[in-house]
């Protein structure tokens, strides 16, 4: 069983406190949304469970092994990591960006070879790029650049995933087909933890939410019992009106 | 895809025929059954002295420097993630001309034929890794090549003092050359000592190449498909600047053929860094050996220095990359 496990994750910086005794876990199977507004610390708590930043206190395990002592290698094949900023160098075409997720399985670009090139098909496939697939990535329009960016987390082929925003600046239908492609990757046996600012889109898809406010977890569950018009209220300071996973929202407080 | 399976091969075999014809051309008129009989070892001692010992050493040297400056150039703009990014604006040449010239103004270099490329590694390696050290704190490549405008200047600067100091005209103009850049009178004796440097740091950036290709993703994306960003890093400095470093101890600091290979590449090889590395090495030899057969035969009365030439082609080359780049990523 694939698991990420984060116990007491903290983080300082001069005096600020980014993140503030953190625990939650992720397994397969689950699409957790994590919610909370600006600056709560969600990338922060992401980086540090991902070992890609040193915690001041706490640790992050995954599948039992301390992802600080993990090799790089060895923890991309179990996470696939879409960061936030998803800068392009070079205008690479679409299938050689892709084609990078498979770079911990030793795959060089342009070179694909027998299981590398399927799982980049597949991926490729998955998000709608096939007829994309030899346009050069600065030719395309956010939406596609969003697929592709989730094909190059897909070909990876890991049990894991870990999405900080990645329906960012995406219009509602593009954000339900990333969405989509989450779903279905959770679907097909991945668990996968997403950083959302669309509370809608997080109450719909996600197996369960976990919620941050000032480096804090104060909320981790189901949607059903940790979205209420008063959490709205302390952890994004918005009134609003819930009624199952339908949130109406009336303005700042 | 025609050109890209066709693009090493063809570019080794024009630097093979670049080289040759580098062979058919100089002071005393050799015609072409002459030399092909002074290769083999058929002609008379004055024709193979001529082909031996004057015109091959002259054109490999030209090669190996614009490979080793070509291949360093393509990695530094993997590193960096920018086309600008190369040894000379950088100033990685400079510094690493500084502390060759330090090391002949001092006499080291007498001392051992090793002291002369390694001083140049140093100067290269130092020069690199400030760079590197800068790259980690700033995103933006501004910073970066203002960076390497006050390397050159002071690099410059102590050079001039140098010279004003230098006990005589002889070691005058040998720095000159060295500012210039030229591989005249160039020997395999000194092409020995600088290529063990060039093929291990060509060694150790075409082993980590796969890294630059990664990093097309910005670091935090190439740390999450599993590069290890800090052994990177060191891999590049370290490949560029042995690289860098014997190349000028070889010819001197010759400026610009690394941005301008590589942008001329990129488009072939889908703008893979990993894939850019050895055609850029490959094109960036065959650029200098032809700039220095337009050195050789430019009826000059003073033989124009080939980083001369090589700046002539190559600056305009840069500001136009610089100018026609979209603000995006700085």
């Amino acid at each position: 069983m694939t698991e990420l496990v984060a116990t007491g994750l903290t983080l300082k910086a001069k005096d600020a406190v980014l993140v503030d005794n953190a625990s939650f876990t992720l397994a397969k199977g689950e699409l957790v949304a994590l919610l909370g507004p600006n600056g709560a610390g969600k990338t922060s708590l992401i980086r540090l469970s991902l070992g890609l930043e040193t915690p001041t206190a706490g640790k992050a395990r995954l599948n039992d092994v301390d992802v600080e002592t993990l090799d790089p290698i060895a923890r991309a094949r179990a996470v696939a990591y879409l960061p936030q900023q998803r800068p392009l160098a070079w205008p690479a075409r679409v299938r050689d960006v892709v084609a990078l997720g498979r770079y911990s399985h030793g795959a060089a670009v342009g070179r694909l070879r027998g299981a590398d090139a399927e799982a980049v098909d597949r991926a490729i496939a998955a998000c709608d790029l096939v007829h994309l697939a030899n346009r050069p990535a600065d030719t395309l329009s956010g939406g596609e650049l969003a697929r592709m960016h989730c094909a190059r987390a897909f070909a990876a082929e890991a049990p894991l995933l870990v999405a900080d925003e990645p329906t960012g600046a995406l219009d509602p239908r593009h954000q339900f087909r990333i969405m989509d492609l989450v779903k279905s990757f959770v679907d097909n046996g991945g668990g996968a933890l997403v950083v959302l600012h669309d509370i809608q889109l997080a109450a719909r898809y996600a197996s369960r939410l976990i919620w941050m406010q000032a480096g804090r977890i104060i909320a981790d569950g189901s949607p059903a019992e940790t979205l209420t018009a008063k959490r709205l209220e302390t952890v994004y300071g918005v009134r609003a009106r819930v009624d199952g996973t339908r949130i109406e929202m009336d303005g700042a407080l | 895809m025609i050109a890209r399976g066709w693009l090493t091969p063809g570019l080794a075999l024009a630097s093979v025929l670049a080289i040759f014809a580098a062979c058919l051309i100089g002071s005393t008129p050799l015609p072409f059954d002459r030399v092909m009989a002074a290769f083999f070892g058929g002609a008379e001692a004055g024709d193979r002295l001529v082909i031996w010992s004057i015109r091959l050493p002259r054109a490999l040297a030209a090669f190996i420097v614009g490979a080793a400056l070509g291949l360093s150039g393509a990695a530094l703009q993997g590193l960096l993630r920018n086309p600008l990014a190369e040894p000379g604006v950088l100033g990685v040449s400079a510094t690493a001309t500084l502390f060759a010239t330090f090391s002949l103004y001092y006499g080291l270099a007498v001392v051992s034929p090793w002291i002369l490329p390694i001083a140049a590694i140093i100067g290269a390696l130092a020069a690199t890794l400030l760079l590197t050290l800068a790259a980690v704190r700033t995103q933006s490549v501004v910073t970066l090549i203002l960076i390497g405008v006050g390397l050159s200047s002071f690099a410059g600067a102590v050079m001039s003092l140098l010279m004003n100091l230098a006990p005589n005209p002889f070691s005058l103009s040998d720095m000159i050359n060295w500012m210039l850049g030229s591989v005249a009178n160039r020997s395999f004796n000194e092409i020995a000592f600088a290529a063990p440097f060039m093929v291990a740091g060509a060694g150790v950036l075409l082993a980590t190449r796969r890294g630059l290709s990664a990093l097309t993703l910005g670091e935090e994306a190439a740390s999450g498909i599993g590069l290890n960003l800090r052994n990177q890093r060191i891999y590049t400095v370290v490949g560029a600047g042995m690289a860098t470093g014997a190349s000028v101890a070889l010819a001197g600091a010759i400026g610009f053929v690394g941005i301008v290979a590589p942008h001329i590449v990129r488009p072939f090889v889908g703008y893979d860094p990993a894939r850019s590395l050895i055609p850029s090495a490959l094109l960036a030899g065959l650029i200098l050996v032809l700039a220095d057969i337009g050195v050789r035969i430019l009826p000059t009365d003073n033989e124009l220095k080939l980083g001369v030439v090589a700046a002539l082609i190559g600056a305009p080359a840069f500001v136009w990359i610089a100018m026609r780049r979209r603000a995006v990523n700085d």
